[in-house]
């Protein structure tokens, strides 16, 4: 079973989300943080709504590789784009964006990277799709959308020439 | 000859030598290294990679410097390390040395590095630690040191831009050199225009030939339209063994001075493994002169040697994925 | 005791014969070839056909670590591995502890062989007292008490000197020595100067480690008179140097050993200790040129050059760990590799390993003759196996030869008319 959902569907979710945001956080000055890869491009096209002038510096990027907690089972990731944080992050207010937030890992993986550069003042966290198989207590603030999945589903955004949505079911392969 | 440094996958499982490595591999330990250096900019300067892991300075043979930069790698992945200098001498016999590993290994080390007076140390402690247990050489005799040499090379690349058209040259004691022969493999490998060697017969192997070199005895010559000038530390025991007759002498010859610089390019850079013999193989204005590059290269040991552990304990999953 | 050996290919190269024929063997002695005796009743026979038979194998080195390392090896175990690789007769230097330097030991030695009663053991005397070089030993006494001839081991005399004053005495007392060539001051290292120490950092041994040794000492020669025998040439230079002197009419042999007619620097391949040994294996050319050396009669016997070592010995980095390769098992094997390989004749391969070093050493041994002591070697040709160095009979199983392919095996060996390997 695949469903696509379609550029058009993604920017609608974005600009409920752009609302959102601007309601949440726009008295304070927010910073941008995308986690890679997914998150940055929901970051990017964010940033595209809420117009740059909206966040204080221009996007930061988080990759969470040496933060993983499967290295003992998985060992190094292929070859990883460095995190770059272009601003200072103490005391500031954060927005974290990811694509799809499922087992919570990568979320709390990210938030212990981001304490390494500093303290913030708060983190707001920010995903296109919230789907269940929580493994740790980690929520989003605000949400595209949330969906319900069996275990042998995958959600995954793709990005040719415009984002894109696929449910992958493993059973389907076969 | 077989490489037991890699994984059936051809991914790094020991570091024990250049030898045999190929193009891709070590294009990867500088590009992880590239990433490991971003890790300085954070205000806590670590990552939780490694952590759990148990890494074992295992030195053989005194060196507080490079043991410091293995241990801040070590720490910058949130290793646990322990460092354990032993002299040589209460190892003297094989069986001991090997009592030492067995010890170290039950208590759950996940990694060695190991400094040695002798060749082929660590290529024989690789050979007899648990299956679970890396090794890395931190310097095995006259033989290897390879996290030297791609933290070398490493320092080329930032400055340089394209390997195939260097011409780099290594100046002195190549034949007691570690350093020399890991850097000549990996130049080599990576594909270096010309690589050339300097120095007195004395202080050069018997069949240079075999290493793929061009062999000059003077620096007149050598340092001709050269990028790379890497000039090696002269041990002050060379003296005694009638290998040279003083380090005033070696100085005249060898020493790389302001004028001699002047013969390489001009935008040539200077490279030292450290620590530096002042007025002996290099010159005070040179090794602080604008065309030094010597502190660069201890600040990329760092990220060197976090690349070369994080990749070697790494393959420690495929491993256990084949038990 | 009556024993016969039927329908087997005798070789006997002292008198190049190589015939199929049967051996009859009364007691201790060999009382004919060809034609039974009449009065002739086997107890005893021997099947060998489709095998050679050939005199007991004669070897000029070889270390049994008695008295002094008892703990590695000891007569009673090495001869038992002597005679499962066809040898016979055995010479064992001088640098055992205590020193062969005294008539108790050469005693102590005979005697524990005697026990063993398996192959005949002589010993070579010490040429300077305790092997240092400075003081002559008492070479007469020594000879009456059994030494064959004398050497001063892996211990070079430095003092020119005093190596001329050794090589005067024993040239008037016609005494031969035995000579392990090697510059001390040039001897430094674990491995052949060559491109593999160059690669693996190991310190390098130069050829002229061997060839100024040989150089200084066939001058000594040729001023003394003495009779002298070079032990384990590394160096294709080195048969040129001994070729010249033979031709000069020097009074002077060779040999070499069977690791060093096969391996080469490359065989130390990634440090692999079991082909460390002294002196080094050297280049291929210089293992073509002893090869060369070999057909050409330069070089006259084949040798083990035995050393049996622990286990523990060879495990360590390349330079720490101890030189020497258990070679009395592999010498027959690996001599008759190079005939299958058409490197030397089947006669020039048994007699560089029996009549010629029994020349060399003057003993009444390596002959298959009516009237000689019954020593005798059966060999399969035809036997595949793979060497296998932790089977090995000797308390030594550092061999660098684990998993080659021999087609030639010992199959029967017999000692004063007695079978002592089957």
């Amino acid at each position: 079973m695949t469903i696509h959902a379609s550029s058009n569907d993604i920017n609608t979710l974005l600009s409920t989300m752009a609302t959102e945001i601007r309601d949440a956080v726009g008295d304070k000055n927010p910073l941008l943080i995308g986690i890679h890869t997914g998150g940055v491009w929901i970051a990017k096209a964010l940033e595209q709504q809420l117009g740059a002038d909206f966040f204080d510096a221009s996007l930061g990027t988080l990759n969470i590789a040496y933060y993983r907690d499967d290295f003992t089972r998985i060992g190094m990731h292929p070859q990883v784009t460095p995190s770059d944080l272009p601003f200072e992050i103490e005391g500031r207010h954060l927005l974290l964006v990811d694509d799809v937030i499922h087992s919570g890992r990568t979320i709390r993986a990210a938030l212990n990277e981001i304490f390494d550069y500093g303290r913030p003042a708060s983190v707001t966290l920010v995903a296109l799709i919230e789907r269940n198989g929580h493994e740790l207590p980690i929520h989003a603030d605000i949400i595209g959308e949330s969906v319900t999945l069996s275990p042998d589903q995958q959600i995954k955004l793709t990005n040719n020439e415009g984002l894109n949505l696929e449910i992958i079911s493993s059973k389907g392969i076969e | 000859m077989t490489n037991n440094q890699l994984t059936e996958n051809g991914h790094l499982r020991h570091f024990l030598t250049i030898e045999g490595l190929k193009r891709p591999l070590l294009t990867e330990i500088m590009d992880r290294a590239e990433q490991f250096s971003s890790i300085s900019h954070q205000q806590v300067k670590k990552v939780p990679l490694l952590r759990g892991k148990t890494i074992v300075n295992l030195f053989f043979e005194n060196s507080t410097r490079t043991r410091t930069t293995f241990e801040l790698a070590a720490k910058r992945l949130s290793a646990d390390v322990i460092n354990l200098n032993i002299s040589t001498s209460a190892t003297s016999k094989g069986e001991s040395l090997l009592d030492t590993l067995h010890n170290l290994e039950a208590m759950h080390s996940d990694m060695f590095v190991v400094r040695h007076a002798q060749s082929g140390a660590a290529e024989f402690i690789a050979q007899h630690v648990a299956p679970h247990v890396s090794v890395i050489n931190a310097g095995d005799g006259c033989h290897a040191h390879p996290t030297q040499a791609m933290l070398d090379m490493f320092t080329i690349r930032r400055h340089k831009q394209h390997f195939p058209d260097l011409c780099v040259a290594i100046v002195g004691d190549i034949l007691h050199s570690r350093v020399a022969r890991s850097q000549i493999q990996a130049l080599a490998i990576l594909g270096v225009g010309e690589i050339r060697i300097i120095g007195p017969q004395t202080l050069l192997p018997a069949h240079s030939d075999a290493l793929g070199v061009h062999v000059y005895h003077d620096m007149e010559a050598g340092l001709k339209n050269v990028d790379v000038i890497i000039t090696l530390r002269l041990q002050q025991e060379r003296m005694q063994g009638a290998l040279l007759p003083s380090a005033r002498e070696y100085f005249q010859c060898y020493g790389l001075t302001d004028d001699k610089l002047k013969i390489a390019k001009p935008d040539a850079i200077v490279m030292h493994p450290g620590p530096i013999n002042r007025g002996v193989e290099i010159a005070s204005s040179v090794a602080d002169g604008p065309q030094s590059v010597i502190l660069e290269q201890v600040t990329h040991g760092i990220a060197i040697r976090m690349a070369v552990m994080s990749m070697a304990l790494g393959s420690q999953a495929e491993l256990e994925g084949q038990l | 005791m009556n024993t016969q050996i039927i329908n087997g290919r005798v070789i006997n190269p002292a008198n190049q014969l190589d015939a199929q024929v049967d051996v009859f063997i009364r007691d201790d002695i060999i009382i004919a070839i060809g034609e039974q005796p009449v009065d002739f009743v086997a107890d005893n026979t021997i099947d060998a056909t489709g095998l050679i038979v050939c005199p007991g194998l004669v070897d000029l080195n070889a270390r049994l670590r008695e008295p002094g390392q008892e703990h590695t090896a000891t007569i009673e175990t090495e001869t038992r591995a002597a005679v499962a690789g066809g040898i016979t007769s055995l010479c064992i230097p001088p640098d055992t502890d205590p020193v062969i330097d005294t008539a108790a030991v050469v005693e102590l030695i005979e005697d524990r062989a005697k026990k063993s009663a398996r192959a005949m053991v002589y010993t070579v005397g010490a040429l300077t007292q305790k092997l240092q070089g400075d003081l002559l030993t008492e070479m007469a006494a020594l000879t009456a008490a059994g030494c064959i001839g004398f050497s001063n081991g892996l211990s070079p005399i430095k003092n020119s000197l005093i190596l001329r004053r050794a090589m005067e005495y024993a040239a008037s007392l016609n005494l031969k020595i035995f000579i392990n060539a090697a510059d001390p001051w040039l001897y430094q290292g674990c491995a052949h100067e060559g491109a593999v120490s160059a690669r693996l950092g190991l310190d390098g041994i130069p050829e002229t480690a061997e060839t100024i040794a040989i150089s200084r000492d066939l001058l000594l020669i040729e001023q003394t008179g003495v009779n002298a025998h070079f032990h384990n040439l590394s160096c294709g230079k080195s048969v040129e140097l001994i070729k010249q002197a033979q031709q000069q009419g020097l009074n002077v042999t060779a040999d070499v050993s069977a690791h060093h007619l096969h391996l080469s620097e490359h065989d130390i391949g990634n440090y692999d200790s079991l082909s460390h040994v002294m002196p080094p294996l050297r280049s291929i050319r210089d293992r073509e040129q002893l090869q060369q050396g070999l057909r050409d009669g330069v070089i006259s016997a084949i040798s083990s050059h035995h050393q049996p070592l622990d286990n523990d010995a060879k495990l360590g980095p390349f330079a720490d760990t101890t030189p020497g390769i258990s070679g009395l098992e592999t010498l027959l094997p690996l001599t008759m590799k190079l005939v299958e390989d058409d490197e030397l004749s089947l006669s020039q391969a048994i007699a560089s390993l029996t009549n010629q070093p029994a020349a060399i050493l003057g003993i009444e041994a390596g002959q298959l003759k009516v009237g000689a002591q019954a020593d005798i070697c059966i060999i399969d040709p035809n036997a595949h196996n793979e060497c296998q160095p932790a089977q090995f009979i000797s308390a030594g199983k550092n061999s660098p030869f684990a998993n080659w392919l021999f087609n030639s095996q010992v199959r029967h060996t017999l000692f004063k008319g007695n079978s002592v390997f089957s």
